[in-house]
């Protein structure tokens, strides 16, 4: 394959799904900002509306740092929307973005920002071409394939060259999302006496099987892999069919460096196995897997190399 | 919304099945085709075209809707397989077809404009402007909620939308919103969204360890049960995990859920389907169930409290719920 080819291959990072300090995050979001090779970056909640006034003070400033550093902005909007609160919300934000890209995390979203150009989230079921061509009708420009898809369909899609297709490509993917907090379940509180108990565990709490393994992780009322998502050797095969846009979600590791390893990946200055060695050595704690991009269960580390027909 | 226009939704994963229903008072039975279109796509379960035209003569002749739902999220390059479904169920009569995908629905509302749609729980449509997207893109009728809402949200939804609700009120539950739940691909490769099932049956193992027995899905061990005492199925999401140094049912017991008594909020609540789940049943379950709820709607019809009738020995573990419709459960 000729690389040159290709069009340049581009990096999105974020929304951050955990529940970090608003500190903490406004300072990562800085350091993305002056250092990380990456082309978008998301901010705003994605996974519970409790969480989002205490970030909310910080994005404008964060947002200018971002887009000084040359990176476009997208906010995201919540994935499960429910309650007059969080309705108001994605209104608000779908009304007036403040000249910011929108992504949409569940239809309603999507239908508010029905007629202007939008990102569809990786929250929306986005699974075949048709649903595919009517989004694009309503606007979308770009789409972020749910995890659970394999290559031989994000290829189908990305053919049709309606919409910039997105995969994600590192961290623990999200699984599932709930009205019931498991957080909070775990410390015997509910979702409204929560404690915020979710910001104690900035990658997730693991869950283990009754064996010891490791299986996935909580996330407040989302549940996401144990495992953390690693697509390297994969880059260049799904570059062939027409995705140029791969997903980093942040994590509490230098991702700066995580970046820079995709990113010289994806301009073929450094080889997967080596991308991969250094992976290791950046989140030293984290099992990877690709398992569902190769048509396998999630957690599985597929060696073969992804040949799409 | 009275207890006049109430109907209650009956699942039927077999001919056998649909005529239980029926018998025992159903007001309308949902059914699928037995392929991956529908999201209990189970060996031995569902309809052929010809047992459904024969289920739907049966149903119509005793005053018996049939919905057909077509609720997975068809695969990328074979959306064929999905719209001769809903060209099949129209063609046949159905009352209805129950559909997630936008793509789908788009396809039906186009192709079948007299169709009446009916917008799956697999949507996962929780707001009224959800809602209402489906209703204005693709003239929706009715939405079968997702089990997240509490009965004050429900209510203020119905106020708020020009569609009939449905809501979920007795048999499995899934603690995630639906159609937004990856976790049995994960463990298994094959998914809700996908294939149709859930923590299917040809990825459950249950393995002797001394004393014990283990379930397992996918390899990952669900739960483990003492000499004597039934193994429950491995679905994920009611498996017992350790997390936070404590090994509990983390996301949720397994329980069934019942609103037997929850009937007439409600329906005040502005409810017109009462969703009963379970196509995977037999027929004496579907029977059973379905007369009972019968008994409690014509009750409230009578203005009458509901009866107090005793599902617990077929229910999953013998435990029940409210689930999501109390606030607390959150």
């Amino acid at each position: 394959m000729n690389a040159s080819v290709l069009p340049p291959a581009k990096l999105t990072l974020g929304p951050v799904l955990f529940n970090w300090k608003p500190e903490a995050w406004r300072d990562f979001m800085f350091r993305i900002a002056d250092e990380a090779p990456v082309d978008t970056v998301h901010l705003g909640e994605v996974v519970c509306s409790k969480r989002a006034p205490f970030f909310d003070k910080y994005i404008p400033e964060v947002a200018e740092r971002l887009a000084a550093g040359g990176k476009e902005v997208v906010l995201s909007t919540l994935a499960l929307v429910m309650t007059e609160r969080e309705r108001d919300g994605v209104r608000d934000l779908t009304a007036d973005s403040g000249g910011f890209m929108v992504e949409a995390n569940d239809i309603a979203a999507a239908a508010a920002l029905n007629g202007r150009p939008h990102v569809v989230g990786p929250f929306v079921n986005v699974y075949n071409e048709g649903t595919l061509a009517y989004l694009a009708g309503m606007g979308a420009v770009r789409v972020s394939m749910p995890a659970e898809l394999p290559a031989a369909t994000i290829a189908i899609l990305a053919a049709q060259n309606l919409v910039e297709i997105e995969v994600q490509a590192f961290g623990r993917i999200p699984l599932a999302i709930s009205a019931r907090c498991y957080h909070a379940r775990s410390r015997n509180l509910h979702k409204d006496g929560c404690q915020y108990v979710c910001a104690e565990d900035p990658d997730g709490m693991p869950v283990d099987t009754m064996d010891g393994k490791p299986f996935l992780t909580v996330n407040g009322t989302q549940t996401m892999s144990y495992h953390y998502l690693a697509l390297l050797a994969e880059l260049a095969e799904l570059r062939r069919v027409g995705v140029n846009r791969f997903r980093l979600w942040p994590h509490h590791c230098d991702m700066v460096a995580v970046a820079r390893s995709f990113r010289e990946v994806l301009d073929g200055t450094l080889s997967p196995d080596a991308a991969s060695t250094r992976l290791a050595d950046l989140a030293p704690d984290a099992e990877f897997a690709n398992g569902y991009i190769h048509g396998r269960e999630g957690h599985r580390l597929v060696e073969d190399d992804l040949a799409i027909l | 919304m009275t207890a006049e226009n109430v109907e209650l939704v009956c699942p039927a994963g077999t001919p056998a099945a649909l005529k239980a229903a029926v018998d025992a008072g159903a007001d309308c039975v949902y059914v699928g085709f037995r392929d991956e279109t529908n999201a209990r796509n189970f060996p031995g379960l569902n309809f052929s075209r010809p047992e459904l035209a024969d289920g739907i003569a049966y149903a119509h002749e005793r005053g018996t809707k049939v919905l057909v739902a077509i609720n997975t999220f068809p695969r990328a390059g074979k959306p064929e397989i999905w719209h001769q479904a809903v060209d099949d169920a129209a063609r046949l009569k159905a009352d209805a077809v129950i559909v997630a995908d936008v793509g789908l629905c788009a396809y039906a509302a186009k192709t079948h404009p007299d169709l009446r749609l009916h917008l799956s729980v697999q949507a996962s449509a929780s707001s009224p402007e959800a809602i209402r997207f489906y209703h204005q893109a693709f003239n929706i009728q009715r939405a079968v909620l997702p089990r997240v809402l509490t009965v004050p949200e429900i209510a203020a939804l119905a106020a708020d939308v020009p569609v009939e609700m449905e809501v979920f009120v007795f048999g499995g539950l899934g603690v995630m919103a639906e159609g937004r739940c990856a976790l049995s691909s994960y463990a298994t490769g094959l998914s809700p969204n996908m294939n149709g099932v859930c923590s299917p049956a040809s990825h459950v193992r249950y393995v002797e360890r001394g004393e014990k027995v283990v379930s397992e899905l996918g390899g990952f061990t669900i739960n483990t049960f003492g000499a004597g005492e039934p193994a429950g199925y491995p679905t994920l999401c009611k498996g017992r995990f350790e997390a936070n140094g404590k090994l509990s049912y983390l996301f949720e017991e397994p329980t069934s859920l019942n609103t037997l008594a929850m009937l007439p909020e409600l329906i005040k609540a502005g409810v017109t389907g009462f969703k009963i789940e379970g196509r995977q049943r037999g027929r004496a379950y579907v029977g059973a169930v379905v007369k009972a709820f019968r008994q409690a709607v014509d009750a409230i019809r009578r203005g009458e409290a509901p009866p107090d009738i005793d599902l617990d020995n077929i229910t999953e573990g013998g435990r029940q719920t409210a689930g999501a419709y109390e606030r607390s459960w959150r």
